[in-house]
């Protein structure tokens, strides 16, 4: 099979590899790439455990071929963080409301609710929980997801 | 469940993509937002030897508003972008009202409205929407152009009117009449699950409260989405009071065909397609002022 | 000494790594030249293979091997049988174990035929559609009721029928209990479970390190001592060259304690027989088929009642779905017939299940695990009950309470662990009155009957359960004080989420008086800690805390004596906290638990006779039998009746399951535990067709709960310590989910008024479409 050159950014930094079409951009970023944050959790676009940002969106990365995102800019779960060993404001919430238990879908939620609080920074519950509905969490029953949310974006308002 | 493999065209140019179908036919497929075809590649249920990916095609994703109201949808309009517009959100409300119940926030991100129509699910929402507000869909392929109406559109299950070489690049709504109303309304298991059944009514009454046009669609109720003219028809001429309204639900509760599924039987099915045409007909009329 | 770290809401250790994407899972797993496995499966549910060509397979490029039942040769064995049933009298079981591979018949659909390996999963793929598989379909088992007819077909041919195992336990005399009883109320009952579904599949990597004479494997398992050591015998190698690391799981729930399944057997032999690294990751069309399920059970039940409404006894006759083979034994039928008799002071029981041979995907244990049958029937035989003789659905409840004074409370019949079924402690009024005072039961009927009024059906519903926590055999846990001053404590137990690293962390700190992000907790990796069972039953808090406790307090008594001698005082003199050991009131002497533990591996000098190296000690617990946790749901639902689509309002938990280790993780186990007790009430069932093929195995068709469909839950808690381990703590994982199917069973028939119309809900799971055919007869 024709190998393709994918050029792409992932959380900022450039990457070339030349990739068969039918890659799917979780295996690339996961495999080519070692972003093993990403999860893939079904691989027909309903658990939400892939979902990455393209292009600022958020999108199951599981139906999207790796060739489709050359050109394009990628952030996962790994570019979240300000730092090593610092924690996002988003990600701290998860920790202070007990929002994971095994953490396997917690990455593609994570990637969700970034791009949600961008254009919602005042949610109520129920937006929250519209914005949760397409990613599956089998641990948490949700509330401690939502509180998480719902936390982020009270401290996210206090700091801007 | 990864895809087998195929070989993988981006033109940038719509002719371009057209001459790649032309020459490949039914071995080819369009690829728009991908959010029911990978899924059914990653299944390994279509195999297609040759994407033809829209994606870079320049021009194909526009939303451009007629002075009249009208409102011409280019087939790789992002769903998450058609729902957000806000010249549609005034034109057409019925588009945007029916596709927050489209799939999740990241499938309408990326899905795009061309790709669900093409795609001809029965059960999906937009072809019955595009049913009730009377759409015609501009198919282009190397050897010309032409328009079809959303009626002759959908044939059967995932089979449309689309010709192997053909591509659904445009989507024309006409302009809803003043004192027109719309409604959708659907029962899914989960909020963004296929319907167990939805419908999708317009319509418009005069200045004395008459109903002078109503048309009504369903989804997840037959083969292909489902009209119910004969429930419209009903409507016509009355003042839309809530007998007019039950009469004409229970109309529509024969015209629908439900075939039943994992989630529901057809008998809960077609009592669904009475109630919520019940409901979505007296949102309609409220708001057809 | 009060606590300092236990009982407290502890933020968890492992988060960061989880939140930052650093947290390695099995398919996180690189090594050079890794291979990858795919299988191919039986699309048949039942059918006699009759050639598999492998040949064009074999031919394409990049696959390395391609394996059939044949190519085993002598490998090819049944896998073990897990559980073996307990010694009842009486009891008939007959042993059927999968297989790695089929080699005659395929008995459900999804069992593999074939093994291929390839350079990646996208060829080992693409190489599946290269064989040529041939069967002769036989005859499907599906239906539970036919399968026991004389004419039905036979899952195995080599059984005279499709009994895997008969078992009638007895406590008391139910016949002189139903001759003195003033009221007898019988039903019968169908109640459905799924599937698991955790968010990560199953997985596994085999590496055989050829130069080291070892093999590492790395398995979503929540059992990896007992993989170590069945693959060492299995393979030929000695337990020292095996290790077996369960890293972080993306959830288990159960059928992750599942041991050999084929794959499990499998990849570890073709990694060495090809000396290369294997990965086989299941896919999530495969799980649906190849990763065990929990499924139906047909009850007929009767209960037997004097004129207060006291319960005098029960009797109950259940089938129960155990799929094509069984190698785990009774546990699931085990749990619905003890666990039936719930909170309730119930004399005389009389029992009998019958596990049926299906063609099907195998039964093994899923969160609550045959508990909700039990609960399903005794409380709906309650609200029959209740309706029966003009009682208020509470007061039956309240009526028939154990008492608090009763405990231990002896049920007499045998447990799954073995033991004869007694209730540890428990004090069950006070979960009752809680519950009904959070939900507002007292106005209820005037809520309802206002909320009618605007057209709107409110409905309520109360349940009380037990789950059975704690088992044994036994864990064990190792800790240890490094020159650092860290602590690490190593235990044998695999972790899923449950937040042991921070549970066991509290544990171990209170003993040791340091701060419970300073001990590192190592769970699931046997080159650290190679004793142990599993996380399974709600026992991980419970016997790996109590293992740990244990340990803990050996190394607080080894840093004391040490800090003694270095101080010259007496051990009663000290204080240890904050990391080192001080002279009481004389803060100012004092020594850092990592310079103490360095004094205790000295370099020169001697060791004395009769003791040990470090500041380390190794402990095992094991509780003479489990601990009972109870609890109560309630819940008020709007129901629309026309769509027949509940949304709801109100969700109250109250739970006691003994000293809380930490509550904002046990609020996460019994939210999730909810929250999969409301997938199974009324969105997941697998649809099977008649020729056995599963209707819905997608994440699209097989329903999981949303964020949309979980209400937000309103937790209470009481504590009734458990006398049988150190912590006093029951478990916590599966009670959330136990008592979700009667509650909604309850709250929808209140919700339509369905008893007075004659309709009785005696299933489960339900959903719009069926619970409109329930009410409208379209059945």
């Amino acid at each position: 099979m024709k190998r393709v050159l994918v050029t792409l950014s992932v959380n900022g930094a450039q990457h070339a590899r030349e990739v068969e079409p039918r890659l799917l951009l979780s295996d690339f970023l996961r495999r080519d790439l070692g972003l093993t944050g990403t999860h893939v959790g079904c691989e027909h676009g309903v658990c939400g455990a892939c979902t990455i940002r393209l292009d600022g969106a958020a999108v199951r990365s599981c139906l999207i071929f790796a060739v489709q995102a050359d050109g394009h800019a990628v952030a996962t779960v790994e570019g979240l963080a300000p730092g090593r060993g610092q924690l996002s404001v988003l990600q701290q919430a998860f920790q202070d409301t007990h929002g994971l238990q095994c953490g396997y879908c917690t990455p593609g939620i994570l990637m969700t609710v970034s791009a949600f609080l961008e254009e919602n920074a005042d949610p109520t519950e129920e937006q929250v929980r519209h914005a949760l509905s397409g990613n599956l969490c089998r641990c948490t029953g949700y509330q401690h997801i939502v509180d998480a949310v719902l936390l982020a974006a009270k401290r996210l308002r206090e700091a801007a | 469940m990864k895809p087998a493999p195929f070989d993988w065209h981006a033109p940038a140019a719509i002719e371009e993509a057209l001459a790649l179908k032309a020459r490949h036919g039914e071995e080819a497929r369009f690829l728009a937002g991908g959010q029911s075809l990978v899924p059914a590649m990653n299944f390994r249920v279509a195999q297609p030897a040759v994407l033809v990916d829209l994606n870079r095609v320049a021009g194909l994703g526009g939303i451009d508003a007629g002075e009249d109201g009208s409102l011409r949808i280019g087939a790789m309009a992002r769903n998450a972008r058609v729902e957000r517009d806000a010249v549609a959100a005034r034109t057409h409300p019925l588009l945007a009202e029916a596709l927050r119940e489209v799939a999740h926030p990241q499938i309408r991100n990326r899905g795009t409205l061309g790709g669900n129509l093409a795609h001809a699910d029965p059960a999906s929402e937009m072809p019955a929407v595009m049913l009730a507000l009377d759409a015609r869909f501009v198919l282009r392929s190397a050897r010309g152009t032409r328009e079809v109406a959303a009626a002759d559109f959908f044939l059967a299950p995932l089979t449309t009117a689309l010709q192997p070489d053909e591509m659904l690049a445009e989507i024309l709504l006409p302009s809803l009449a003043t004192r027109s109303g719309t409604a959708f309304i659907e029962v899914a298991r989960r909020r963004g699950d296929y319907a167990m059944m939805g419908v999708a009514a317009v319509l418009t009454r005069d200045a004395d409260g008459l109903c002078t046009m109503a048309r009504i669609a369903c989804c997840s109720a037959g083969p292909t989405p489902m009209p119910a003219p004969r429930a419209a028809a009903a409507l016509v001429g009355t003042r839309v009071s809530e007998t007019d309204i039950a009469e004409a639900a229970a109309l529509l509760r024969q015209e629908v065909a439900p075939m039943g599924s994992v989630q529901a039987s057809p008998a809960y099915q077609r009592h669904l397609a009475e109630v919520l045409a019940t409901r979505a007909l007296t949102l309609a009329k409220e708001r057809a002022r | 000494m009060t606590a300092r770290h236990i009982g407290r809401p502890i933020t968890r250790n492992e988060d960061p790594r989880l939140l930052t994407g650093r947290a390695l899972f099995v398919d996180d797993v690189e090594r050079p030249g890794l291979l990858h496995a795919a299988f191919l499966r039986s699309p048949h549910a039942h059918a006699t293979i009759l050639s598999v060509d492998t040949e064009a397979a074999k031919a394409r490029p990049g696959v390395l091997a391609v394996i059939t039942a044949e190519d085993l040769g002598d490998y090819w064995k049944p896998g073990p049988l897990l559980v073996p049933p307990p010694p009842i009298p009486g009891m008939t079981f007959r042993q059927r174990c999968q297989v790695p591979l089929a080699r005659d018949v395929v008995r459900h659909v999804g069992e593999p035929v074939a093994m291929v390996i390839a350079e990646s999963r996208y060829i080992a793929e693409d190489a599946l559609g290269d064989i040529v598989a041939e069967y002769a379909p036989l005859p499907v088992v599906g239906d539970l009721e036919a399968a026991l007819a004389p004419a039905s077909p036979r899952v195995h041919a080599d059984l005279a029928d499709n009994i895997a195992a008969e078992v009638v336990q007895r406590k008391g005399d139910y016949a002189a209990a139903r001759a003195r009883a003033a009221h007898i109320v019988r039903r019968r009952f169908r109640y459905d479970r799924g599937a698991s579904i955790p968010m990560e599949t199953r997985g596994i990597v085999a590496d055989w390190d050829a130069k080291a004479d070892r093999l590492t494997v790395w398995d979503t398992t929540q059992a990896p001592v007992g993989i170590r050591n069945g693959l060492a015998a299995m393979l030929g190698l000695s337990e020292r060259q095996v290790r077996v690391i369960a890293p972080f799981i993306g959830g288990g729930f159960g059928p992750k304690m599942m041991m050999f399944y084929p794959e499990e057997v499998l990849v570890p032999w073709i990694a060495m027989r090809l000396e290369r690294p294997v990965k086989w990751i299941e896919d999530r069309l495969e799980h649906f088929f190849a990763t065990t399920h929990e499924r139906g059970q047909i009850h007929e039940a009767e209960i037997a009642l004097d004129a207060t409404g006291k319960i005098l006894g029960v009797r109950d006759d259940f089938l129960m779905d155990t799929g094509a083979y069984n190698p785990y034994g009774l546990t699931v039928p085990l749990n619905s017939q003890c666990t039936l008799l719930n909170c309730y002071d119930v004399p005389a029981y009389e029992s009998r299940f019958r596990a049926i041979y299906t063609n099907r995907t195998l039964v093994t244990p899923y969160r609550g695990a045959g508990r909700q049958h039990g609960v399903f029937v005794m409380e709906r035989l309650l609200d029959a009950a209740a309706r029966e003789l003009g009682l208020d659905r509470v007061e039956i409840r309240r009526l028939n309470l154990i008492p608090p004074d009763a405990f231990p409370y002896r049920n007499e019949i045998i447990y799954q662990d073995f033991a004869p079924l007694t209730y540890d402690s428990g004090n069950y009024e006070p979960i009752l009155d809680k519950a009904l005072e959070a939900i507002g039961y007292g106005g209820f009927a005037e809520e309802k009957a206002k909320a009618r009024a605007e057209g709107r059906c409110l409905g309520l519903g109360i349940v009380c359960y037990v789950e059975g926590t704690g088992i044994g055999p036994y864990e064990g846990a190792r800790v240890r004080v490094q020159a650092s001053g860290k602590v690490t404590l190593a235990t044998g137990i695999g972790t899923q989420g449950q937040g042991h690293f921070t549970a066991l962390a509290q544990v171990v700190a209170e003993q040791l008086g340091v701060d419970v992000r300073d001990v590192e907790v190592t769970t699931g990796d046997t080159d650290q800690f190679d004793w142990g069972v599993g996380t399974f039953a709600s026992r991980g808090a419970v016997v790996a805390g109590s293992a740990s406790h244990e340990a803990a307090k050996v190394v607080r008594s080894k840093i004391l004596k040490a800090a003694a001698v270095h101080f010259e005082c007496a051990e009663a003199d000290l204080v240890l906290e904050d990391g080192k050991v001080a002279i009481a009131g004389v803060p100012e002497k004092h020594i850092a638990l990592g310079a103490l533990a360095q004094l205790a591996n000295p370099l020169r000098g001697a060791v004395k006779p009769g003791t040990e190296p470090g500041l380390e000690a190794t402990s095992y617990f094991g509780p003479e039998m489990g601990a009972t946790a109870a609890g109560a749901h309630a819940m008020v639902i709007e129901l629309d009746p026309q769509t027949m689509r509940p949304t709801i309002l109100r969700y109250v938990v109250v739970h006691d399951c003994g000293t809380v280790l930490n509550p904002l993780i046990l609020a996460g186990q019994i939210q999730g535990g909810v929250a999969q007790g409301i997938g199974n009430a009324f969105f997941e069932q697998l649809a099977w067709s008649e020729e056995g093929q599963l209707m819905n195995a997608s994440l699209a068709d097989y329903l999981l709960p949303t964020a949309l469909d979980v209400p937000r839950m309103e937790l209470h808690h009481t504590v009734t310590p458990s006398p049988l381990n150190p912590l006093g703590t029951k478990g916590a994982g599966e009670g959330g989910a136990i008592p979700v199917g009667a509650l909604f069973a309850q709250a929808i028939e209140d919700a339509l008024d369905l008893p007075a119309k004659g309709i009785e809900i005696a299933e489960i799971p339900l959903s719009p479409s069926r619970l409109w055919e329930i009410v409208h007869g379209g059945d």
